[in-house]
């Protein structure tokens, strides 16, 4: 595109022709200021804030719509700008209650900071304000109009950002406000995007409210554990209880977006139901509290006792890399066996051995966001894969990018696709077919799918995708927090790190079902939930968990385990990128499970090397493929980086596992669930989510 | 919810008025029109247009709260609207609400307990040139009188 | 229809003429009477040419802004991918404003065929006419008229045998002042909330549905007619330069006769209060006027001597607007007109942008105070002072209109502020600073 020549504020600049002069202002460290004006979103002129002098133009232009052009001049502090901008704020305090000491804003509140930059200090209004009671439309959401000066950015994130549309405004004039889906109350994601990007404290978050106020938080920057996107989140810390997620600073791969488990559902790690202590069975066959040396003690005696080729491992999709690698390694080397595996939600497998001796081809995040076109196969990705569907919204928005899906039943992407095939999961690939002529129409394709592909069928996708004649990216989707890590790190009964071929043990499947199993260590999962039962009667059962579930009802020892919130260490979302969890909160009476399997390799007498997360990420990255060369300082400072593919083919699988996704919703995260107050208290209020 | 077969008419002819895929026009249309025979904007008639233009409700709420003449509580059966702008109150449009509000025992927008008249005060409805003016529906009275008010009301009450 | 007030013999009636003839609102009177003689005409030239009639025509816009209509026209794509539309205005909300009810009530057709002939202009195939929701018996007296029109082969396809086709349709508003506003109307006809547009791009270029769009006043449209016939120089001839024709005054307020009627550009005010008018009622003397609809600043006596022409009016000071003139007389009290004319821009605020929403509200709020009789002297400035701040910040005109008269009232007759402010036995003195 054509530059141009701008002056703003005796500074001639040059800019893209047509660009708008905010962001020209922006680039060049001049700030116009806005409410109503945000990045990416439609524009609405509506705010006045931005109003500039402009050469030979008869009055104040509005920054945020006015398209730069060449030997245009600007002034952006002038007299008549800042008058201007006084008394826009002057108009928009004259109705706003100043209950800034109690509101949750208070400190963080783009009004306030406003005011205090460019507004004057006294108030000539004498008048009696309006006043309208404050509404709660949701478990989570809470309207103050008063309160709302009517940026109408909730609005647009609701709509355009979320692809949801559940905020309107209604009434006119000094009456408008706004309106949520349902007359009353709010049918919708509850994602609380409309919360957090309100620039003052019109809406309020039902968690958060009046719980504290932004200056009293520690914040501290870390991923979501919930599902395998892995956004960055930064928790908001106060008297070691997380108050707040949330990610205004827009780093990680996630930009500001959340979705409601991100954003919410962390009150698990305070549920009552939280276990403290370790439980050991005593001789009435009941599950007691224990001190963590007894308990230790016992299960290291025991480990020593049964270790060997009948002694079961289940890894979990939560726990970090450095814990699923430890354990495979003890595992492997100090337990003797080879049945270690996990829940597999998706077949990851025969993707990356699809693709091998091929490079570049494994779809980043950001890839969903630039690609110029993408398929989604057998996924109702709004509902699973949420911040991946918002990528494609921002993609669909922003680039215009084509999308298509092919899936059983509506999703929310049909909306904004180019073409939606309806069509039944196991016919999946045929419905890609009739999608041949257009795909090969486009320049680049990014295909993302469910677990309705897997084994052959990956291959015969991979060979479709590779057969239009374009580049294209795949994502094979996974459930969980680091499910994708926990295959990467080897929790398979055939495959090492690294996808590297080991001894072949049990599937998971295959150590439930095997009455001689004499040990079963659960760490972090819940392979009996759904009433599913051990056939072993006699084995020795040890859990680690956060709560007392099916599975670990069953258990001879439980062990209470810190949640990702409460630990350090490292995550790989569903596209293989790679990122940081940081401690913020202590633990109560619970270790992290990395601290767990080295004490228990202590007690088993078993060298472990030096067990902290750095030292085993440090491991990891000397030893299994795809780890090696990352580069560390991104990782170190929160951002994402990819895992390379490993290239060279994985040895076809000896030992199938059965691959199954939980098919959680926006609202479910596995048993996490069932421990937020607050996706249940969703939950009961169920959203119609396509309008 | 099922209307009367002339506003059916009306509705199915109104929805050909616009291009092909933007039916959303007949919106408006079709709440000022349903209106009159519903009597109200009411919560299904929005869910009905809604769902007829393949609209939801919030967007028909959205646009029912902006309109003064769209009324989500229903008026009387005769609505009685007296304006009081600039050149109707030059020349005793205020006096003349007033009036009504004291003959009516009504304030704005209030309706008599019988539910037969509503009483608004409103804004300039073009009959400037004949002030001050009343509207009775959508029936204009010119040049009124006090004493005429009188005589239009007593008429509404038989 | 009868005839709400007796014209004048001092009128120039050119689209007004067939008012008060039998069935005027019916084709046959039309066309007994010129009708759609001019649509023949246009048939017969160019697009060019049509608009080049218009351009020396001098007619300017009649809805408020007075934008010359045939630079206007011009501004339509001549080729458009997408097609094109003819959008009429017939909000006419703006007080004091009454004209274009009447020539929709009498003359109908007249304005179908100054749709038919815009249409010609720019390549229109389509178009629909704003009512708005008060003037519900307008749909049925337009719905007529359009049906007869079709019934005559002057609607739909062939029109007058010729390949050129349009339709058209009434459309109601449902009350709402800012649904005057071009681009507030354009969402409005898709039935949304009638909040204005980011402009450019302009409805000449993108207006109704997102095509380009021919969009003008009643009074516009149906002023072409009578220009194709009589020929744009004759038209601009009666007027003056840069006015051309004639147009159509509300007069309203404390005249003998109060009335509509159709005087060409330039005709001399307090001719046309006296005369026409039959001056300012009860032997009263004159207090001000306010020109062009309650938008446009009022006129003190002694600035009334000026002729009614769009540059004469704005060279005093204000607007000839909508051609809404309301008269005052002596006894009028100016705060009560300053808080009638805010509360209705207070009440028409579509609320969008923040000057206009809460400027307008905290200006009612003062005012509805100074007028109650708590007011105090800081309050005059301060009203003055919102106003100004106003001016030239909102996303629409709706802004400006509420501060201009607002403080042409406040600075023409402060005293009468001040006489509020002495009787508050409560007043102080004090004044406070001013940011
Ligand atoms: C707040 C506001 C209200 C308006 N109301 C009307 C109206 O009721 N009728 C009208 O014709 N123009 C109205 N206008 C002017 C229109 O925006 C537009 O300029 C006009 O319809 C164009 O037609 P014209 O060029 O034929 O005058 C209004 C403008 C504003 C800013
Ligand atoms: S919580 Fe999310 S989905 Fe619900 S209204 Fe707010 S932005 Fe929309
Ligand atoms: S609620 Fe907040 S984000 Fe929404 S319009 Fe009001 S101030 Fe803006
Ligand atoms: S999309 Fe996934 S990672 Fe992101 S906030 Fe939601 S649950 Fe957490
Ligand atoms: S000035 Fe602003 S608030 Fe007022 S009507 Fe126009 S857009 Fe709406
Ligand atoms: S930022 Fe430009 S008007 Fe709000
Ligand atoms: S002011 Fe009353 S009708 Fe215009």
């Amino acid at each position: 595109m054509a530059l141009v020549n701008v002056t703003i504020n005796g500074v001639q600049v040059q800019a893209e022709n047509g660009a708008l002069l905010i962001e020209v202002a922006k680039q060049n460290g001049i700030e116009i200021p806005a409410f109503c004006y945000y990045e990416g979103m439609s524009l609405q002129a509506a705010c006045r804030m931005c109003l500039v002098e402009v050469e030979k133009a008869p009055k104040l232009m509005a920054g945020c719509t006015l398209p730069v052009a060449e030997g245009m001049v600007v002034r952006t502090e002038s007299e008549p700008v800042v008058k201007a901008r006084k008394t826009t704020l002057e108009f928009l305090l004259s109705n706003h209650p100043l209950d800034c000491p109690v509101c949750d804003k208070g400190g963080e509140c783009e009004l306030q900071d406003m005011t205090f930059k460019y507004g004057v200090g006294e108030s000539r209004f004498t008048e009696i304000k309006q006043h309208v009671p404050e509404k709660q439309w949701s478990p989570v959401v809470f309207y103050d109009a008063p309160r709302c000066i009517l940026c109408y950015r909730c609005v647009r994130v609701c709509n355009e950002g979320m692809g949801v549309g559940a905020l309107g405004v209604s009434y006119r004039g000094v009456n408008a406000e706004i309106i949520p889906s349902n007359g009353d109350h709010l049918e919708c994601d509850e994602c609380g995007s409309c919360i957090d990007i309100c620039p003052v404290g019109s809406l309020t978050s039902g968690i958060y409210r009046y719980k504290t106020r932004p200056w009293e938080m520690e914040h501290v920057g870390t991923v979501c554990t919930h599902c395998s996107n892995g956004c960055k989140t930064t928790l908001g810390v106060r008297n070691n209880e997380i108050v707040r997620g949330n990610n205004r600073d827009k780093s990680g791969i996630n930009g500001e977006f959340l979705c409601v488990k991100g954003r919410y559902a962390f009150d698990f790690t305070q549920h009552p139901e939280r276990l403290q202590t370790p439980l050991i069975r005593n001789a009435a066959g009941e599950l007691e509290e224990a001190s963590w040396s007894r308990a230790l003690k016992l299960v290291a005696e025991k480990f020593k006792a049964l270790a060997g080729p009948d002694f079961g491992v289940i890894g979990s999709t939560r726990t970090t890399n450095e814990e699923n690698y430890l354990l495979q390694k003890f595992a492997r080397t100090a337990l003797g066996t080879a049945s270690i595996d996990h829940h597999r939600t998706g077949d990851v497998v025969t993707l990356i051995d699809s693709l091998s001796g091929k490079t570049g081809q494994l779809a980043t995040a950001e890839d969903l966001y630039t690609s110029k076109a993408v398929l989604v196969v057998a996924s109702d990705l709004s509902q699973q894969q949420p911040l991946l569907a918002n990528k494609i919204r921002a993609n669909v928005r922003h680039h215009k990018a084509a999308v298509y899906t092919v899936t059983p039943g509506p999703v929310r992407e049909d909306k904004i696709a180019r073409k939606a095939i309806r069509i039944a999961e196991a016919d999946s690939l045929a419905g890609v077919e009739q999608l041949r002529e257009a795909l090969s129409k486009e320049a680049e394709l990014v295909i993302i799918y469910g677990d309705a592909i897997q084994g052959e069928k990956v291959r015969q996708l991979v060979a479709f995708g590779e057969s239009l004649g374009i580049p294209v990216k795949y994502v094979a989707l996974v459930d969980y927090a680091n499910s994708r890590g926990a295959l990467d790190m080897g929790l398979l009964p055939d495959l090492g790190p690294g996808y590297h071929a080991t001894a072949p043990g049990r599937s998971l499947q295959q150590m439930l079902d095997d009455p001689k199993l004499a040990a079963l260590w659960v760490v972090g999962s819940n392979p009996l939930k759904g009433g599913k039962s051990l056939a072993s009667t006699n084995a020795f059962v040890v859990v680690q968990d956060l709560f007392l579930t099916e599975t670990a009802q069953r258990a001879d020892v439980v062990l209470p385990a810190a949640s990702a919130y409460e630990k350090n260490g490292t995550v790989t979302n569903v596209c293989g990128q790679v990122q940081r969890l940081k401690k913020g909160i202590e633990t109560v009476g619970s270790k992290a499970d990395l601290a767990i399997i080295g004490l228990l390799a202590r007690g088993m007498g078993v060298n472990l090397g030096k067990v902290d997360a750095d030292a085993i990420f440090a491991e990891i990255a000397a030893s299994v493929p795809g780890y090696n060369q990352l580069p560390m300082p991104v990782i170190l400072t929160g951002g994402a980086v990819q895992t390379h593919p490993v290239n060279g083919g994985v040895p076809p699988s000896s030992v199938p596992g059965i691959i199954a996704s939980a098919r959680d919703t926006l609202f479910t995260t596995g048993s996490l669930t069932r421990y937020s107050k607050i996706l249940n208290e969703v939950l009961e209020k169920p959203g119609a989510l396509y309008s | 919810m099922t209307f009367s077969p002339e506003l059916e008419a009306k509705f199915a002819d109104l929805v050909t008025h616009y291009p092909e895929g933007r039916q959303r026009a007949a919106l408006i249309p079709m709440l000022m029109f349903g209106q009159e025979e519903v009597g109200s904007i009411t919560p299904e008639f929005m869910e009905e247009v809604a769902k007829r233009l393949g609209l939801n409700t919030m967007q028909v709420d959205e646009v029912v709260g902006y309109y003064s003449m769209l009324h989500k509580k229903g008026m009387g059966k005769y609505h009685v609207q007296v304006c009081t702008n600039v050149a109707c109150m030059l020349r005793g449009g205020a006096e003349l609400y007033d009036h009504a509000c004291h003959k009516l025992g009504l304030g704005h927008k209030e309706v008599s307990a019988d539910g037969v008249i509503s009483l608004e005060e409103v804004e300039c409805m073009g009959a400037c040139s004949w002030a001050p003016a009343i509207q009775v529906n959508y029936d204009f009275h010119h040049e009124v009188t006090t004493e005429q008010l009188d005589t239009i009301l007593e008429g509404l009450k038989k | 229809m009868k005839l709400f007030n007796e014209p004048s013999p001092l009128e120039t009636k050119i689209i007004s003429f067939r008012f008060g003839l039998e069935n005027s609102a019916s084709i046959d009177t039309y066309l007994a009477h010129d009708g759609y003689k001019a649509l023949r005409k246009a048939l017969e030239i160019s697009p060019d040419d049509i608009i080049n009639e218009l351009k020396a025509s001098n007619l300017r816009g009649r809805g408020g802004a007075g934008f010359p209509t045939g630079m206007k026209w011009s501004f339509v794509p001549r080729a458009s991918e997408k097609p094109k539309y003819i959008v009429v205005n017939a909000d006419e909300s703006e007080p004091g404003t009454c004209k274009d009810r009447l020539l929709i009530q009498h003359d109908p057709h007249q304005l179908i065929e100054g749709c038919l002939i815009g249409a010609l202009a720019v390549g229109a195939k389509k178009g629909w006419i704003y009512i708005r929701g008060e003037y519900n018996y307008l749909i049925h007296i337009m719905d007529k008229a359009i049906a007869e029109a079709y019934k005559n082969g002057y609607l739909g396809k062939n029109i007058c045998g010729t390949d050129f086709e349009f339709d058209l349709y009434t459309h109601t508003g449902a009350g709402a002042y800012e649904c005057g506003e071009e681009s507030a109307l354009l969402e409005s006809l898709e039935g949304k909330r009638g909040v204005p547009r980011i402009r450019p791009p302009f409805p000449a270029i993108s207006g109704a549905f997102q095509s380009p769009t021919l969009l003008n006043n009643v009074e516009t449209f149906s002023s072409v007619p009578a220009i194709l016939r009589m020929g744009g120089q004759a038209y601009a001839d009666l007027g003056v330069p840069r006015s051309g024709g004639t147009r159509l005054v509300c007069m309203s307020g404390h005249v003998n006769k109060p009335g509509v009627y159709e005087v060409p550009l330039g005709f001399p005010l307090m001719k046309f209060v006296n005369e026409i008018g039959g001056g300012v009622w009860k032997g009263r003397a004159l207090k001000a006027i306010i020109p062009g609809g309650s938008s446009s600043p009022l006129l003190k006596a002694e600035e009334c001597d000026i002729p009614m022409d769009y540059d004469s009016i704005a060279k005093a000071g204000s607007m000839l607007g909508s051609g809404g003139l309301m008269v005052m007389d002596e006894t009028t009290d100016m705060v009560k007109v300053a808080l009638r004319i805010m509360r209705f821009y207070q009440h028409e605020s579509c609320g969008w942008c923040i000057p206009c929403r809460e400027g307008t509200t905290w200006l009612k709020k003062m005012l509805q105070r100074v007028s109650d009789g708590h007011g105090q002297t800081r309050d005059i400035d301060l009203i003055g002072d919102l106003a100004q701040n106003m001016m030239g910040r909102t996303f629409c005109p709706l802004g400006d209109a509420a501060a201009m008269p607002t403080i042409a009232i406040v600075k023409k007759y402060r005293n009468e502020f001040e006489e509020y402010v002495a009787r508050n036995p409560f007043a102080s003195p004090e004044l406070v600073s001013i940011a």
